[in-house]
């Protein structure tokens, strides 16, 4: 009788949140359809003309698409690369530090830029990397020619990563510093008696004992491959460098919002979803696999 | 840690040290430059004249700011955004996770609302269908549009799930032999346990709703709306000027120097800056929880 009423009280608690995601998710992913038609705002979606597969067709076509997804796989994947080595540096180069001050101070530093956000960030960076910005000042004062940072397809991509790295890499490390702190100390004593020094210790205690979360983290990073990194990108490129920067999600917003081809627009984001999708279900089984380790 | 004072050992240890404060001084200089420039003259800032230390030393930009109305509106929005956003993002983590800590037996359909949580989070809406709800709704240009959209993170409810269902049983009976219904064990019981959880939660969710800007800027039609990164990205990165009236964009660009945006976007960062002790305390700790289960 009593757990009866129970239910009650839990639906009750439910349903404001399920209602808001079926409106605010359900909802708008079965509005993706407009994909198949050719969507015209005045008509809404039920009206408006059905054309089939004639969107994901044009997009095959169109000169640029292979252009972006290559941008986008590729900036994402040496996002992941740099990220993963120079977080896993870090941690490893903190870990050795012996003042406990000294150490908290540093982690207290370089977790600050992760909380700004890419307007802020882009907008320091793209003062500093300008012609005239601190960057080339340094390069000048070097006897180089200024560079064009920000209007050059060849060293753009690299300006993303670099800046990627530099915002995230203290706080991907919080991972890594989680699992060398559950290292066993009394590994590092018998190695050291046994005449190891520093590096034997990092090479052959410290490495092994945190393979199974570089495992983890490079197979959940599988999910991420088609996003790479819309805020950032949106706020730092320019007309100049969208053939080596323009990724899947800045082409959809100026296909889409910009230039009003809502459907062609849909029918890419559509196509996204539905590759990230199959990502991160692979990567959930790999992780399984290789990691143990279950999202859902 | 062990001690090994061999000489090469003692090399390394210094030659750490200096590598990591680089490291550290490194994050916090973009910063620092910020701040630097906001208090250089105009002259000196535009001629590239500042690198770590003020030039001209002044307080002409934030006295400037003071009389620029539309960002302390954007500032005001922030603000109650983060507030109304973070409330609502607390609430409704809370109110799934708990009745979906149940069993399938105390929770009829538990599986099927399981279901329903994992598909939403897995696909999410692309941008143009978003758009239309979010205007068919009738919520363009409203503090709505802002907070509802992301209203269920799911992610944390799975997280704060999955940690009540650690908490012994035997709690749960004792406090139900007491006479606690379901919202007083949520309420009383469940959720001071599991305070530093959604402690770093909600610290990151007033994070999130500071910092975006995105939707700020396709679903504010009106500049007076839009919150404050959405303001200053307008100003900084690009300015959309089919979105302003011919008076702002004269506004702005009288007023668009290089010391005043960095003064503005120092200020934008405070909150942040003010916010960041508190974080610092809680989040390692808490990502601990969530990423590294063992």
């Amino acid at each position: 009788m009593r757990e009866r009423s129970n239910i009650k009280h839990y639906w009750m608690m439910l349903i404001p949140g399920l209602f808001l995601l079926f409106v605010f998710n359900t909802y708008p992913l079965f509005g993706s359809i407009i994909a198949f038609q050719n969507y015209n705002p005045f008509k809404g979606m039920l009206h408006s003309k059905w054309v089939g597969l004639e969107n994901f067709e044009f997009m095959f076509r169109l000169p640029d698409s292979r252009q972006i997804l290559w941008n986008t796989v590729y900036i994402a994947c040496l996002k992941i690369i740099a990220g993963i080595v120079f977080s896993l540096t870090f941690a490893i180069l903190l870990n050795e530090l012996r003042l406990r001050f000294f150490k908290r101070s540093i982690q207290t530093l370089v977790y600050i830029p992760h909380f700004l956000s890419w307007v802020i960030l882009s907008g320091i960076l793209i003062d500093l990397f300008s012609l005239e910005g601190m960057a080339n000042k340094v390069v000048q004062w070097f006897g180089f020619q200024p560079i064009q940072f920000l209007g050059s397809n060849r060293l753009f991509p690299f300006l993303l990563v670099g800046s990627d790295v530099w915002k995230e890499f203290g706080f991907g490390a919080i991972v890594y510093l989680a699992a060398l702190a559950g290292i066993n100390p009394g590994l590092y004593e018998a190695a050291a008696i046994d005449g190891a020094n520093r590096f034997q210790r990092i090479r052959y205690i410290t490495l092994p004992g945190i393979v199974p979360t570089i495992v983890l983290l490079v197979t959940l990073s599988l999910g991420n491959i088609l996003n790479a990194g819309f805020d950032q990108i949106f706020n730092m490129y320019n007309p100049v460098v969208y053939e080596s920067s323009d990724i899947i999600d800045t082409y959809v917003y100026r296909a889409g919002l910009v230039s009003q081809q809502y459907s062609l627009a849909t029918a890419v984001g559509l196509m996204k979803s539905l590759i990230s999708f199959f990502l991160i279900v692979i990567s959930n089984m790999l992780a399984k696999k290789f990691a143990n380790y279950r999202i859902f | 840690m062990m001690t090994n004072n061999s000489f090469a050992s003692r090399i390394f240890d210094h030659f750490n040290v200096i590598l990591l404060s680089l490291l550290a001084l490194l994050c916090l200089a973009p910063i620092w430059h910020t701040l630097a420039l906001s208090f250089s003259s105009k002259s000196a800032a535009e001629a590239g004249m500042v690198f770590f230390w003020p030039v001209h030393f002044n307080f002409t930009s934030y006295t400037q700011i003071i009389e620029d109305q539309q960002f302390w509106r954007s500032f005001l929005i922030s603000i109650i955004r983060v507030i109304l956003g973070s409330s609502l993002n607390f609430l409704m983590t809370l109110l799934l996770a708990f009745p979906m800590s149940r069993t399938a037996k105390q929770l009829p359909f538990r599986n099927a609302v399981m279901y329903f949580l994992l598909f939403n989070m897995l696909f999410s809406p692309s941008m143009i269908p978003m758009y239309f709800t979010v205007k068919d709704l009738g919520l363009m240009d409203s503090i709505w549009a802002l907070v509802l959209p992301s209203a269920v993170p799911i992610f944390n409810v799975m997280l704060l799930m999955n940690y009540f269902r650690n908490i012994p049983k035997e709690m749960e009976e004792a406090a139900m032999i007491d006479g606690a219904g379901p919202w007083y064990m949520m309420i009383r019981i469940f959720l001071p346990i599991a305070v530093p959880t959604v402690a770093v939660i909600t610290l990151f969710s007033i994070v999130g709703h500071w910092n975006a800007f995105f939707d700020g800027l396709i679903y504010m039609n009106k500049v007076e709306h839009y919150p404050l990164q959405t303001y200053i990205q307008q100003l900084i990165v690009k300015i959309d000027p089919s979105k302003l009236t011919v008076e702002q964009l004269v506004k702005l660009q009288n007023v668009s120097a290089k010391t005043l945006n960095a003064a503005k976007i120092f200020i934008s960062i405070l909150p942040i800056l003010i916010l960041y002790p508190f974080l610092q305390k809680y989040f390692i700790h808490g990502i601990m929880l969530g990423s590294v289960k063992e």
